[in-house]
């Protein structure tokens, strides 16, 4: 298929060949850099065209993220002259009739759902792609993996809806209450990073060359000790790397936990009493904010981007160092 | 090193090991090896029970979405308009704004990732701008959704004066696509062989020429499954819809007309309790959806796969 296109190319444009255009075959200076270069003037200058015409396309992730902060954070800026930054950022208050804006209790709900997300998620995750990686058959391997790759598709209202309508009711009858709350959200939201970790850590650990495993299995290690001591290690960076994405997934999770985490603007106070997370009172405020009330969620969603910007930082970091550690040995 | 050897040996004696009996060491490596691989094969078993787990948590999902969004599921339920307070009947005008904002969005995506995957992979030269752009294409591929919605709200529909239309959901969904795009693309692109480029090279054809008519096609299968992944990912997607396409159900003409996506259909139903049957429909056909577009990956994939 190759060849003839190519020809085919070559057919298109004849000023390819020099012998073929006479002009390009006079001996100044000028023509003597179009023959060493091998295509016209139109050609060269079509190819830079097209170069800045890619760059400017992949300028626009750049473009788009500035957009955003800038969008988001000026939008929030008249709250910070109203009530003031530290009042926002360290108020441990919420109450729109006394245009109390403080955004402690959504960060500290925040905080709870994600860790409690983590700690069930991270480790079913990576216990799931070790087992991809190191254990699995072929067999195995090809039902477990699209299996994966599917969670991670399902939408995540569909797995809000799970949870208002299968573990909300089975968490209320077993706690007692409406079943709102943490601990519902640690139950779905841990399915939902279960794929994210799984996936990314799985490519850490099959990039470990094969070498390392079989000095290990020949020094009569078993392969839970060759799993513990020689991969684990040698994925370490990878797999945290995943974990953070994982947890970014879980911060910026928006419909699921709007639909199962009960939605009170109050202080974590118990796992089964409803609370509010900083994406959950957004879309709930939106609705029908006006005025400070509106500008403080801007607040809120400018804050949100701060901390998966800082968590992808801190991913990059992490690799350097590695990539760094990796040279130095 | 003999010397060494004898000193250990004599400590050895010292510490009383030489004098153990034969039996009793090989009793005690035997033991050794009973514990080790006892603790091999438990260790094994909690990771297939963990794979376990999430296979399970998958298929009780799909299955319950199943059995209850099944009998909801018929012709008139896709076919019709949802009428009454309850939303009965069906989910139409909501799969057309789906598939419309989805098709919007990819044509406006599509080509600005796939030449911006282009730049980075034939073009930019290994320096700051690329780490740039990289850094970029991470923090955008993780903002958090809401974060994507009030940008679209704030950006296309309250400076550019859009109205809540498809057209403005498009474009805040093809910021969300951008980065899933770029990078299959791009991973794609560095797929393909060098000794492919060389010939096209070493037969007189320009970058551009080579970039466009062979390491673009070669690269196609797997551009193919990002931009099917990337549009599920676009169709389930809920907070970025809501605030830049509305919720008023409605057929879309044109591009600026509004309308209810399926995911924001789906939301409204759960979270109001009204037409629980509607919203397993709902879900269903999401899930659907979702389901065709994987395996389209997946066999685009294999199928690639073979050929090479």
């Amino acid at each position: 298929m190759t060849p003839f296109t190519l020809r085919q190319a070559d057919e298109q444009d004849q000023t390819l060949n020099p012998g073929m255009s006479p002009d390009l075959a006079t001996t100044s200076p000028q023509h003597k850099k179009a023959e060493l270069t091998l295509v016209s003037r139109t050609t060269q200058i079509k190819e830079r065209a097209l170069s800045l015409l890619f760059f400017l396309c992949a300028i626009v992730a750049v473009l788009g993220v500035v957009l955003i902060f800038a969008f988001v954070a000026v939008k929030a800026v008249p709250l910070f002259k109203d009530i003031g930054f530290l009042n926002f950022i360290a108020g441990t208050k919420w109450s729109v009739a006394q245009s109390k804006f403080g955004v402690v209790p959504f960060i500290v709900g925040s905080l709870v759902v994600t860790v409690g997300a983590l700690a069930i998620g991270a480790p079913l995750a990576i216990l799931t792609a070790l087992f991809l990686s190191e254990v699995a058959g072929p067999r195995a391997r090809a039902v477990i993996r699209p299996a994966v790759e599917l969670l991670a598709g399902i939408p995540s209202v569909v797995y809000g809806f799970f949870g208002v309508t299968v573990i909300a009711p089975v968490v209320g009858r077993l706690f007692g209450g409406a079943g709102f709350g943490p601990l519902t959200a640690w139950i779905v939201l841990s399915i939902m990073i279960v794929p994210t970790i799984a996936m990314l850590s799985e490519d850490a650990l099959d990039s470990i060359p094969m070498g390392i495993r079989e000095a290990s299995f020949a020094m009569g290690a078993t392969q839970w000790q060759t799993i513990y001591k020689v991969v684990l290690p040698a994925a370490k960076i990878g797999i945290i790397d995943a974990t953070i994405l994982g947890m970014g997934r879980a911060i910026g999770e928006t419909m699921a936990v709007l639909m199962i985490v009960g939605n009170a603007p109050q202080m974590f106070a118990g796992l089964t009493k409803p609370i509010a997370t900083l994406t959950s009172q957004i879309v709930l405020g939106m609705g029908y904010a006006s005025g400070d009330f509106q500008t403080a969620l801007f607040g809120m969603a400018a804050l949100l981007f701060i901390i998966s910007m800082g968590l992808v930082l801190t991913v990059r970091l992490l690799s350097r160092s590695k990539r760094e550690e990796g040279q130095g040995a | 090193m003999r010397e060494m050897f004898a000193e250990d040996r004599e400590r050895l004696k010292e510490l009383g090991v030489g004098a153990m009996d034969k039996s009793a060491r090989s009793q005690a490596r035997q033991a050794r090896r009973v514990r080790e691989r006892l603790a091999n094969s438990a260790a094994l078993t909690v990771l297939l029970i963990a794979a376990g787990i999430t296979v399970a948590a998958l298929a009780v999902i799909i299955l319950y979405v199943l059995i209850h969004g099944a009998p909801s599921i018929s012709p008139r339920f896709i076919f019709t308009w949802p009428h009454g307070v309850n939303a009965e009947g069906g989910i139409w005008p909501t799969i057309v704004s789906t598939i419309y904002v989805t098709a919007l969005a990819m044509l406006i995506a599509t080509p600005i990732a796939v030449l911006a995957a282009v730049y980075l992979a034939e073009y930019a030269r290994q320096g700051r701008i690329v780490t740039i752009i990289r850094f970029a294409a991470d923090s955008l591929a993780s903002v958090p959704s809401i974060v994507m919605g009030l940008f679209g709200l704030a950006f296309f529909v309250d400076a550019f004066h859009l109205p809540m239309s498809m057209l403005a959901a498009a474009l805040a969904l093809a910021l969300l696509m951008l980065p899933i795009i770029m990078r299959a693309t791009e991973e794609a692109i560095r797929a393909v062989p060098r000794y492919i480029r060389w010939g096209s090279y070493g037969l007189g054809a320009t970058k551009w020429q080579t970039v466009s008519k062979v390491v673009l096609p070669w690269a196609m299968p797997r551009i193919i499954t990002g931009l099917v992944l990337a549009m599920g990912r676009a169709i389930g997607e809920t907070a970025v819809v809501f605030y830049t396409m509305g919720m008023a159900i409605n057929m879309p003409l044109t591009p600026l007309d509004s309308g209810r996506s399926m995911a924001v259909h789906l939301y409204m139903l759960a979270v109001d309790g009204i037409n629980l049957k509607a919203a397993y429909g709902t879900a269903l056909m999401l899930m659907i959806i979702i389901l065709v577009l994987n395996s389209l990956a997946h066999l685009i994939q294999r199928r690639y796969r073979k050929v090479r």
